[in-house]
């Protein structure tokens, strides 16, 4: 399809476009690099980005990078056979479905968070039932199981969307055709449906491997003091302890770990795609 | 003929209280081309989708091979399907696709690539291997979907509408092609169509269908010149079907004129319908010909002319290569051969069959 003339028309269209990306997105950006390795005195250091490696920090990531990670594959292992089961149906009610789980996230995102806060409280809605009914209470507030909780609940939706999307658009021929050149029900999923699937599966993974990583809000709120992640300690630096120094250095290292998990994503893609 | 390689028995099927396929009773012989036509809806691929096994059956029977293979899963048959669209594994290369069902079967490496050689030759695409579907087009695609079928060395090929989403060229040429690999493999060919030309250009038995019941089988030679009903007539080609009286055996009334013709049988003074081709239209001087008419229409089809001729309240229609212009006196000769009758269908379902064309 042609939807413009020529070049040029094209390009006007664009302009405000790229202006409102350099204005809001590349400036903030060199902002962020520029303070990441500068000092107060406005002179190059790496010592920002180095203070990762000090163990406190350290860390924050390496728990940040595990409760990510944990909750990314719960979110794939929770939404794919949903995914499955969605597309398999092929009839006007999955709308309503897919709908309902996209439902919570009409709500505001720290509201949704807050609920899971009294819900989870030591003498919070859940435990006020359990205990009704006799039974013994639980207790995993300001633990990393909440924040694990928080953020599957949180994210799911961005997993289960591109995957479901992905699914559907597989012809129901190409799943015959495997099984009439002899493929069984397993190896039929495993060599046609789950590479079929990989770009939804992939986009999903960045969905909610990115923002999971960076969160700061559910941490506070589910971990408590207690729990530190690498969001939380960049949020103090630039609202508590105003070293925006520090804080855009830890950003850097943050980045860094999102672009890993990009070109790792892209070399797999690329991998899927060649079978 | 040879022996029946399939037979299908009482089959039953439903979707959603709405009857596809209502106790049909078909066999299909060995090495034969068998075409099932019809036109949509009328329960062609949910026949085949049952012999491939992707669909079972309500009630009935399915025999391959003196087996009773209605309940084997698609994957446990000895046959293998050619989708409408290709259904190609878009992920994997030419090579990979067409070795998909070899690898399955723990095939040897060398035995699959001499297959996949054998079987791209066969398919006129040689040296594919490393391309990717995509990267083809629509009828090479479906070259690649019928190699990837026949390097299993299926008992039967079964094709479900295969050259519908190519062009027309594209469509003839394949319909030779298919001829061709059918004599090659020397296996049985399912072919699932609505187009009238495709069948009768490849078949060796046409299946015409119509609401879920098979309305006539036979040699295409037969379908074509020898139609059972009116929906047969209608759908095999273009046709003239007029209501017309059986005076008595060999003698027709047709819009009020004696033709003779060469059917007996049919009773004296009996209502029945009588199919004539637009090719056996005989156009003929005003005082020659057995009815009158003048010529309402004319078009050029390169091969003839089509004419519509208004006679006796009916609007012929005649093909010839003889031109007859517009607003012309012509008469209307039929060869007695020329003339098939046909029973007036009783029942309000067949009545229904003859209305839906």
């Amino acid at each position: 399809m042609k939807l413009f003339k020529n070049r040029q028309s094209a390009a006007l269209m664009a302009l405000p476009y790229i202006l409102w990306a350099v204005v809001f997105i590349v400036v903030p950006l060199c902002m962020v690099i520029f303070y990441g390795i500068t000092d107060d005195n406005g002179s190059f250091t790496m010592s920002n980005i180095a203070t990762i490696a000090e163990s406190g920090y350290f860390k924050a990531l390496v728990k940040s990078v595990l409760l990510a990670v944990i909750s990314t594959i719960i979110c794939f292992l929770l939404a794919y056979p949903l995914g499955m089961i969605l597309s398999s149906m092929k009839l006007k009610r999955n709308t309503y479905i897919v709908t309902l789980f996209i439902l919570p996230m009409w709500m505001n995102f720290l509201l949704r968070t807050l609920t899971w806060m009294t819900l989870l409280e030591g003498k919070g809605v859940i435990n006020t039932v359990l205990s009704f009914f006799g039974l013994p209470g639980i207790n995993i507030i300001n633990t990393s199981s909440a924040i694990v909780l928080g953020m599957v609940y949180n994210f799911l939706p961005f997993m289960i969307l591109p995957i479901y999307n992905s699914l559907s658009k597989i012809d129901d021929n190409v799943i015959n055709a495997a099984r009439d050149l002899g493929a069984g029900t397993v190896q039929t999923f495993l060599k046609i449906t789950l590479p079929l699937s990989a770009p939804g599966i992939l986009s999903g993974i960045t969905m909610v491997f990115i923002p999971a990583l960076t969160t700061f809000a559910i941490s506070t709120m589910l971990g408590g003091s207690k729990i530190l992640l690498i969001g939380n300690i960049i949020e103090q630096q630039f609202t508590q302890a105003y070293n925006w120094h520090l804080g855009s250095g830890l950003s850097i290292v943050l980045m860094i770990f999102i672009f890993i998990n990009m070109i790792i994503e892209s070399m797999a893609d690329k991998k899927g795609g060649q079978g | 003929m040879g022996r029946d390689l399939i037979t299908l028995e009482h089959i039953t099927k439903s979707y959603d209280g709405q009857t596809i396929l209502d106790d049909l009773n078909l066999s299909i012989y060995e090495n034969s081309f068998v075409t099932l036509l019809g036109p949509s809806g009328c329960g062609k691929t949910t026949t085949l989708r049952i012999i491939g096994g992707f669909e079972k059956p309500d009630t009935g029977r399915v025999i391959f091979d003196g087996k009773d293979i209605t309940d084997l899963a698609p994957n446990k048959r000895q046959l293998n399907t050619v989708f409408q669209k290709y259904a190609l594994f878009t992920h994997m290369n030419i090579y990979e696709n067409i070795a998909f069902g070899l690898k399955i079967k723990n095939k040897s490496d060398s035995y699959i690539k001499d297959k996949i050689k054998y079987a791209l030759k066969l398919v006129n695409l040689e040296g594919y291997e490393n391309r990717m579907p995509d990267s083809l087009s629509g009828g090479q695609q479906q070259r690649i979907a019928i190699a990837r079928a026949i390097v299993n060395e299926p008992k039967v090929l079964l094709l479900d509408e295969p050259l519908g989403a190519l062009d027309l060229k594209m469509r003839q040429d394949m319909q030779y092609e298919l001829k061709r690999l059918k004599e090659e493999l020397g296996i049985t060919f399912i072919y699932v169509t609505h187009d009238q030309e495709e069948a009768l250009t490849m078949s060796d038995h046409i299946v015409v269908m119509n609401q879920g019941y098979i309305q006539q089988e036979g040699s295409p030679e037969t379908i074509y010149n020898e139609p059972e009903n009116a929906f047969v007539a209608d759908f095999i080609g273009d046709s003239n079907i007029i209501r017309s009286t059986m005076i008595r055996d060999e003698l027709v009334e047709i819009l009020g004129a004696k033709f003779a013709c060469v059917d007996k049988g049919f009773g004296e003074n009996k209502p029945v319908d009588v199919v004539i081709r637009p090719e056996d239209v005989e156009l003929v001087a005003p005082s020659e010909g057995t009815i009158e008419g003048v010529v309402t229409d004319l078009t050029f089809k390169g091969v003839h002319y089509e004419m519509d001729v208004e006679a006796n309240g009916y609007e012929w229609l005649v093909h010839s290569t003889k031109l007859s212009e517009v607003g012309s006196k012509v008469g209307i000769k039929v060869d007695p051969f020329n003339i098939q009758i046909m029973n007036v269908p009783v029942s309000e379902d067949e009545e229904a069959i003859s209305e839906t064309v």
